[in-house]
C-alpha cells in the first residue's frame, strides 16, 4: 500500500511539472494555433454550449492520464478514486456526474483542505472556496467539536444560476456549476442567492497590498509579489492576476478543481485530506467509490429543504 | 429674484457643490482602488450603494406616480406640479443608476445586461423595465415642457440657450399642437403607471424571490417596496413644491401642499401597517433566520437606525406634523422632508439585515479575510461615493429647476386645458 502511494505521488508530481511547463508555453502556443479548440475557449459565456463541448472534446481526447499502479485488493482510496476518475474521463462529459462525499466522522478540522485549496487556486484575501465550519456540540464533560468542510455544493438545481442577469454562470452537464469570469459583471446577486454562502467576491485584495518594497531578492512587495500574479486555472482557462482584470471584480467559488480533474488528478482538497475524509468521483458510475458511499444509510446533504439537490454528500 | 433667495435655492446650490467636491474624492478612490476600500464583500455583498439605489429609484417611481395624477387622471389641483414631479423623477433615476453602476465589479460590462439579458433573472427584467422607463420619462418630460421651451428660447443667458437647444427644432406653439402634447402626455403617463409599478415591483422582487434569505423571501416584499416608493416620492415632491414649486406662498401652492399632506398621511399609515405585519409575523415565525434578521433591526448594533431615525424621525414626528398641521403647508413640507430623508434607513434595513445573518452555523469563524465578516458599516469611501451620487442627483434637479421652464406655465397653456 505504501509503495502504491509513493508511486502515485511520483506520477502526480510528474504530471504537475508537465502542467507547469505547459502553462509557460501556453501563451506562445495560443498565438501559434490561433483557432480551433483554444480559440473556442475564449468565446464568451453566451456561447456556453459550444464552450463546454469544446472542453469535452479536449478532455476526452486527452490521452496522457497519470499512470496508476497495478490494482491490489486493499489499495489506498486515493488510488481507487484516481482509477474511478480515469474511467469517468473516458465517458462523454454529459454522462459524468462529479460528486463529493465528506465523512464527518473522519474530519479532524485540520483545515488542510482549506489551505491547499487556497494554494492550488492562489486565492486572494477575502476569497475562500472551502472553509471548514466548526460547531461545538454538547455540554462539558460530554462535549465534542463537529467539523463541516463546505465546498461549493454543485447543486443539480442551483439557485445562483437563475438569478444571474447576464447568464455568466451555468450548470455544466457534468454537474459542475461554472462561472465565466469574462462575462460576469460583478453584481453579486448570486452571492445572495446561494443558501450555502459558497460564493465569494474577489474585491481585488492582494496579500502584499500594504507591504513595503524590499531590497533583497526574496522579500518585499516586488519579489514576493510574484506569487500573487501567477495565473490560476479555474475552469480550465489561464487567468493571470492583473489589477482590475478578471477574476478581480468577479464572484468566485469552488469548482471541484475542474482543471485538475480533466488531467486525471483528484481535487486538491481530496488529495490533501490527512484523514482520507473527502471522496471524489463520478456518481453515475456504480463501481465508483463515491457511488458506493452515497448509497450508505448515514448519508445527508446540507439544507435538503431548499430543494437545491447538492452533489456534495456528508457521512454522519 | 427676491423670492428665489428666500426659497434657499442658492443654499442648496452651495450644499450640492460642496457635496460634489467631497464626493469626487470618494469617486477617485473608487476608480483607483476599486472595491478594496469598501466594507461590503463576500458575506455582506451588498451595502450602502445598493440601499441608495433602491432608495433613489423608489423616490423616482413615487414622484412619477404623482405626475401621473396630473397627466393621466387630470387631478386639477396638482396640475402645476406635474413638471417638477417629472424633474425629480428623472434626477433621482439618474442618481439611482449611477449608484448601482458604481457598485458593479466590472463597470465596463454594464451593457451586457441589455445585450446578454438572462430573462430567468428578475434583475434581467428590471434592467429592461427601467431602460424603457428612462426613455419614457425623458419623452414625457420633454412633451410637458415643449411649449415652454419654445417660449424660453428667446431668453438671454444660459436658460435661453439650453431651452433653444432642447426644443430640438420644434417651433409649433399652436393650440392644436398643445392639445396634441396633452394627448401624448396622457398616453405616455398611461403606459408609465404600469411600467413604474412593474419596474419598482421588480426591484422588490429581486429581494423577494431569494429563497436563501428568509427575511427577504416574501410576497409582501415587492408591495412594501412600492408603497415605500410612493410614500417617499410623494414626500420629497411635497417638500420640493413648498420651497421650489410654482407660485411659492400663493393660495394655489398652499392648496397643493394641503392635498399632498393628506396623500402622504394615507400612504404613511398604509406603509406602517405593512411594516407592522412584516415585523410581527417575522418575529412570531418559525423561521429562525428571519426572526434573527428582525431582531437585528430592532435590537442589534444599529437599533437606533430603526427606532430613532425611522420610527422617530420618519414616522412619529411626521405623523404628528401631518395631523396637527393639516392646514399648515410649512408643517406638511417639514414632514415631507423628514420622511423623504429618513427613508434611506428603511432601505438600509432591508438590504443589510437580510445578509448579516450567517447562512450556516460556524461560518462566522471558519475563515477570515476582508469581506468575510457578517457585520457591516459603510467605509469612508462608500460614504463619499454615496455623497457623490446624491450630489449628482441634486445637480440634475438644480440645473433643471434653475435653467429649464419647470415651474412657469404660460397663460395660454392653461386656456387650452379648459
Amino acid at each position: 500500500m505504501e509503495e502504491n502511494t509513493k508511486e502515485l505521488i511520483q506520477t502526480e508530481e510528474k504530471n504537475l511539472t508537465a502542467t507547469q511547463e505547459n502553462n509557460i508555453h501556453r501563451n506562445v502556443f495560443l498565438k501559434k494555433i490561433g483557432g480551433g479548440i483554444f480559440a473556442s475557449l475564449l468565446l464568451p459565456g453566451v456561447l456556453s454550449n459550444k464552450f463546454t463541448t469544446a472542453l469535452a472534446k479536449a478532455t476526452t481526447e486527452l490521452k496522457e492520464l497519470p499512470k496508476l499502479p497495478k490494482q491490489t485488493p486493499n489499495e489506498d482510496v486515493i488510488v481507487r478514486m484516481m482509477r474511478d476518475l480515469q474511467r469517468a474521463l473516458k465517458k462523454p462529459l454529459a454522462e459524468r456526474k462529479w460528486s463529493m462525499v465528506i465523512d464527518l466522522r473522519k474530519c479532524v478540522g485540520c483545515d488542510s483542505c482549506t489551505i491547499s485549496c487556497a494554494a492550488e487556486n492562489k486565492l486572494p484575501p477575502g476569497v475562500v472556496y472551502r472553509p471548514v465550519l466548526t460547531e461545538e456540540v454538547g455540554v462539558y464533560p460530554n462535549v465534542s467539536e463537529q467539523f463541516i468542510p463546505r465546498p461549493c455544493m454543485q447543486c443539480n438545481k442551483p439557485p445562483c444560476v437563475d438569478v444571474c442577469p447576464v447568464s455568466a454562470t451555468w450548470r455544466r452537464e457534468d454537474s459542475i456549476v461554472e462561472i465565466d469570469y469574462d462575462q460576469c459583471i460583478g453584481c453579486r446577486y448570486c452571492i445572495t442567492a446561494c443558501p450555502y454562502s459558497a460564493r465569494t467576491f474577489d474585491a481585488g485584495h492582494d496579500y502584499l497590498d500594504n507591504a513595503t518594497d524590499g531590497a533583497t531578492s526574496l522579500t518585499g512587495k516586488e519579489k514576493a509579489g510574484k506569487y500573487e500574479v501567477i495565473p490560476i486555472f479555474d475552469y480550465g482557462k489561464e487567468w493571470p492576476r492583473k489589477e482590475g482584470v478578471s477574476p478581480e471584480g468577479n464572484v468566485r467559488k469552488c469548482h471541484f478543481c475542474v482543471h485538475r480533474i480533466e488531467k486525471g488528478l483528484l481535487p486538491e482538497c481530496t488529495v490533501s485530506c490527512i484523514g482520507r475524509a473527502t471522496f471524489f468521483g463520478d456518481a453515475n458510475d456504480h463501481k465508483s467509490l463515491v457511488a458506493e458511499l452515497i448509497g450508505k444509510p448515514n448519508v445527508m446533504r446540507l439544507k435538503e429543504e431548499m430543494g437545491t439537490e447538492p452533489n456534495v454528500y456528508y457521512l454522519m | 429674484m427676491n423670492q428665489e433667495k428666500k426659497s434657499g435655492l442658492k443654499f442648496v446650490w452651495t450644499l450640492t457643490i460642496v457635496a460634489l467636491i467631497i464626493g469626487i474624492f470618494g469617486l477617485f478612490d473608487r476608480m483607483v482602488n476599486g472595491h478594496t476600500n469598501a466594507n461590503y464583500g463576500s458575506y455582506v455583498p451588498w451595502g450602502l450603494w445598493v440601499a441608495a439605489y433602491i432608495y433613489l429609484i423608489g423616490l423616482s417611481a413615487g414622484a412619477f406616480i404623482m405626475s401621473a395624477l396630473v397627466y393621466v387622471f387630470n387631478v386639477k389641483a396638482l396640475e402645476k406640479v406635474g413638471k417638477i414631479a417629472l424633474l425629480i423623477s428623472l434626477a433621482t433615476l439618474i442618481g439611482a443608476l449611477l449608484s448601482i453602476w458604481l457598485d458593479l465589479g466590472h463597470m465596463g460590462r454594464v451593457w451586457r445586461m441589455i445585450i446578454h439579458t438572462n430573462f430567468s433573472s428578475v434583475m434581467g427584467w428590471m434592467v429592461w423595465l427601467y431602460s424603457f422607463y428612462f426613455i419614457l420619462l425623458a419623452f414625457e418630460f420633454w412633451f410637458a415642457m415643449r411649449v415652454d421651451l419654445i417660449n424660453w428660447s428667446g431668453k438671454i443667458g444660459l436658460s435661453g440657450k439650453l431651452s433653444k437647444f432642447l426644443t430640438f427644432g420644434s417651433t409649433d406653439i399652436s393650440d392644436e399642437s398643445k392639445v396634441n402634447d396633452k394627448k401624448k402626455l396622457k398616453i405616455l403617463g398611461g403606459i408609465g403607471i404600469p411600467l413604474a409599478i412593474a419596474f419598482h415591483g421588480s426591484v422588490g422582487a429581486i429581494f423577494g424571490s431569494v429563497g436563501a434569505r428568509p427575511y427577504w423571501n416574501s410576497g409582501l416584499t415587492p408591495i412594501i417596496f412600492l408603497v415605500g416608493a410612493f410614500l417617499s416620492g410623494a414626500a420629497l415632491l411635497t417638500f420640493a413644491v413648498y420651497f421650489w414649486g410654482p407660485e411659492r406662498g400663493s393660495e394655489s401652492n398652499k392648496n397643493v401642499i394641503l392635498l399632498m399632506g393628506k396623500i402622504i398621511l394615507g400612504l404613511l399609515a398604509f406603509d406602517v401597517l405593512l411594516e407592522y405585519s412584516e415585523i410581527t409575523i417575522g418575529l412570531w415565525s418559525s423561521v429562525p433566520s428571519e426572526t434573527a434578521s428582525i431582531k437585528l433591526i430592532l435590537f442589534g448594533n444599529y437599533w437606533w437606525v430603526f427606532w430613532f431615525v425611522h420610527v422617530g424621525l420618519g414616522i412619529i414626528i411626521p405623523a404628528i406634523l401631518l395631523i396637527s398641521g393639516y392646514k399648515s403647508p410649512k408643517k406638511i413640507a417639514l414632514a415631507g422632508f423628514l420622511i423623504a430623508l429618513t427613508f434611506i434607513s428603511v432601505r438600509l434595513n432591508i438590504v443589510i439585515p437580510g445578509l448579516a445573518i450567517p447562512e450556516l452555523k460556524g461560518l462566522r469563524d471558519a475563515y477570515t479575510g476582508p469581506g468575510l465578516i457578517f457585520t457591516y458599516f459603510p467605509s469612508l469611501m462608500e460614504w463619499a461615493v454615496f455623497i457623490f451620487t446624491i450630489s449628482i442627483t441634486g445637480l440634475v434637479f438644480l440645473i433643471g429647476r434653475t435653467y429649464l421652464p419647470v415651474i412657469e406655465v404660460s397663460s395660454k397653456d392653461i386656456e387650452v386645458e379648459k
